[in-house]
């Protein structure tokens, strides 16, 4: 898998950013959850397969310098911005997970689009139950919770992270922090601005999505003129790990299609 | 030098299930107050209350307060409003406030005219200190914990200007905006209350009090450590080219004085019983270090490598691995250590020091001599002790044990704050002293 993707670095002014890439074709950019970028999943390796795929440590996470001025989500969809700037990509999907999907749909307020895909993204206030707060649980409760059950999280991370792995969700929790203290992981500012994006969007939920609840993904249904959603049964909020393959053909077909004439307006 | 009284002022509810041996869970941030009576609550508030008056009465040149949100083990959740009817009751003592909790303020004017307020009742009788507060309250006021410390500086200078500066000027920072800065309330003391700052082990907070020659007060830190604070702020008293003497320094510890050994050994268990602070050792609650440790309040700013190992790890094997390791972990059944004795384990090394008033001085004598600190605070009345335990000791300690260690302190040269001034290490007139009497003249 490591021969898949090569890292490398942008210089944005506002600092490095590093990333990973891989294949090639039409540009999908991958944004990670608010817990890190746990490297090339296999939902990116199978993407490559005819995509170029771009995944970034989103700018204060992994190996991407602190924007130490930033506070909150939106900093970080400009930011986002300037990353798929220099990607100096013809055609580009951009994916986000969790607060990933937060980001991304901050940025499609912002900019054009050829496509979105939120997988799980955090953004809107759910109308009934909550977003999980991971400030009050453990790093490990918090991951826990994000797979459908613990047999699933103990297949991915072990019943011990690695250290690194540890490391990873404890300055990643920094960084969430810094920008997402409060409101936690929603804006109401948000959804007013998605009424005018055209941008074709799938959001992908898994059904016991226990992070971000499923209803969320009705709210950014209702709040984007062009979105369907996907509800995959069984899986949690890590839906892209969990079903990968799945989530991958899903995202493939979503490219596909909103590369059709007429869908996004040529 | 300068002796206080403290007590965290518990909320003490036998049929809560959160006091004394009950079994029930006491974890950190894990109780409801769906069980909070408020009638009790009135009783314990104006029992501490009358407390701090007798120890007024028995000599204490301070009455201590401090400030923790959401908990059980300390019922001063608005520690300036107890401070505040303090400034109205007593006479003579120091009212010393360890601390406001600075960042959690999002309005630190307010706090500004609170203090001042309070310092214009008591005729100038306050001590203000800050604090960065725990994760706890951090949370309890969700004020964000990677800016904790951001804010603390920036609070800390706001309330300085608004408390010298004359107004109306504006306050444009980072975390605090003002538009119009111009308290009609002032501080009683010139230019301000003094300020001392409490603390553990943090090396930024000692080099911060160090740097402002603000005096540091250790809270029941194990006497190494604290020595070893002290050397630190030293060191830093140094670089800054002052030096720092016994009026720098502030001890808090447990001392609880009784009329028999028995009773003594009865009622000093009872620091650790009931729902103590979890902080502490030998407490019955359960710290959760999540909370504690909330992201950002200490600052972690690396960049990291590329984790290579997480999305392979279920082909590797690894989970699988873990777990058999999990497993046999818990197959082997290691044998739990014996239980220990916390209250003799914090009596040897004198975190505890609870006796007859012949057998507590030459121990306060040996912390005297250890850590040689100008400013100390008798911690008591905690955790599951009665109001009867803490009258006696209160009164034993105003008989016999506070007139020796000023004793003690004389000899050994310990120089409170009120004797030698932190900011000049000149001798503090004693014309400086507040006027008492017409605090009473007002009254009557």
């Amino acid at each position: 898998m490591s021969d898949a993707y090569q890292e490398r670095e942008i210089q944005l002014a506002t600092g490095k950013v590093h990333l990973l890439e891989g294949g090639a074709g039409d540009a999908i950019v991958f944004l990670h959850h608010s817990w890190g970028s746990p490297g090339w999943l296999p939902v990116h390796d199978s993407l490559a397969a005819n995509h170029r795929v771009v995944v970034p440590d989103l700018p204060g996470w992994g190996g991407s310098e602190r924007p130490a001025w930033a506070r909150e989500p939106r900093d970080l969809a400009i930011l986002s911005g300037r990353i798929l700037d220099a990607l100096d990509a013809e055609s580009l999907t951009l994916v986000g997970a969790g607060f990933g999907g937060f980001v991304a749909a901050e940025l499609a307020t912002m900019r054009s689009l050829d496509a979105l895909v939120l997988i799980g993204a955090a953004g809107i206030q759910p109308a009934s139950g909550e977003i999980l707060d991971q400030m009050l649980v453990s790093h490990r409760a918090y991951i826990e919770a994000g797979f459908r059950d613990r047999d699933a999280y103990a297949a991915w991370v072990g019943e011990e992270p690695a250290d690194d792995v540890r490391q990873l969700w404890d300055f990643s929790r920094e960084m969430t922090a810094r920008v997402c203290w409060k409101p936690y992981m929603f804006n109401r500012r948000l959804a007013p601005l998605l009424g005018d994006v055209p941008t074709p969007t799938l959001a992908v939920w898994g059904s016991e999505d226990r992070v971000v609840p499923p209803e969320c993904a009705t709210l950014y249904g209702e709040a984007l003129p062009d979105c369907s959603v996907e509800i995959i049964e069984g899986a949690g909020h890590l839906v892209e790990i969990e079903e990968a393959e799945r989530v991958a053909a899903l995202i493939a077909a979503h490219v596909r299609n909103s590369g059709l004439p007429g869908r996004n307006g040529g | 030098m300068f002796i206080g009284y403290f007590t965290e002022r518990p909320y003490q509810d036998p049929s809560s299930g959160y006091f004394g041996a009950t079994g029930r869970d006491i974890t950190d941030l894990g109780m409801s107050n769906a069980s909070y009576d408020p009638r009790l609550g009135a009783d314990l508030y104006n029992r501490y209350l009358d407390e701090k008056l007798y120890a007024e009465e028995m000599g204490f040149d301070g009455l201590m307060l401090n400030e923790h949100h959401s908990t059980p083990f300390c019922m001063g959740q608005v520690m300036n409003l107890e401070a505040a009817i303090l400034a109205r009751i007593t006479q003579r003592a120091k009212i010393v406030l360890l601390g406001n909790i600075l960042p959690i303020w999002d309005d630190p004017l307010w706090l500004a005219e609170d203090l001042a307020t309070i310092d214009m009742i008591s005729r100038g009788r306050l001590v203000t200190g800050w604090v960065r507060g725990t994760g706890r309250e951090s949370v309890a006021h969700n004020a964000a914990a990677p800016y904790n410390w951001e804010r603390f500086q920036e609070a800390h200078d706001f309330i300085i200007d608004a408390w010298t500066r004359e107004g109306p000027f504006r306050w444009e920072g980072d975390h605090y905006h003002y538009r119009y800065v111009n308290p009609w309330s002032r501080p009683y003391q010139a230019p301000h209350p003094p300020i001392w700052i409490p603390g553990v082990m943090s090396r930024n907070t000692v080099k911060w009090a160090a740097s402002h020659r603000y005096p540091y007060i250790m809270l029941a830190t194990e006497l190494g450590p604290t020595k070893d604070s002290y050397a630190y702020y030293d060191e830093v008293a140094g670089q800054e080219g002052y030096e720092a003497g016994t009026q720098h320094r502030g001890y808090l510890f447990k001392v609880h004085v009784d009329e028999t050994e028995e009773l003594a050994e009865a009622a000093g268990r009872k620091y650790v019983q009931g729902p103590s602070n979890p902080f502490l050792e030998g407490n019955q609650g359960v710290v959760r270090p999540f909370i504690q440790n909330l992201p950002g309040l200490t600052q972690r700013n690396n960049l990291l490598p590329t984790i290579k190992s997480f999305a392979a790890a279920a082909s590797r094997g690894r989970a699988a691995q873990h777990l058999a390791a999990d497993k046999a972990k818990g197959g082997k059944g290691e044998a739990p250590p014996p239980p220990r004795d916390t209250y003799v384990d914090q009596t040897e090394k004198y975190s505890i020091i609870s006796g007859t008033p012949k057998t507590v001085i030459p121990r306060v004598r040996h912390v005297l001599e250890t850590l040689r600190p100008g400013t100390i605070f008798f911690w008591d009345g905690d955790g599951a002790m009665s109001h009867d335990d803490t009258m006696r000791s209160l009164r034993l300690m105003g008989e016999e044990v506070i007139p020796a260690v000023r004793e003690i302190g004389k000899e050994l040269d310990l120089k409170g704050p009120f004797e030698v001034d932190p900011q000049t290490n000149e001798p503090v007139e004693e014309s400086a002293a507040p006027e008492p009497e017409s605090v009473q003249a007002v009254a009557d």
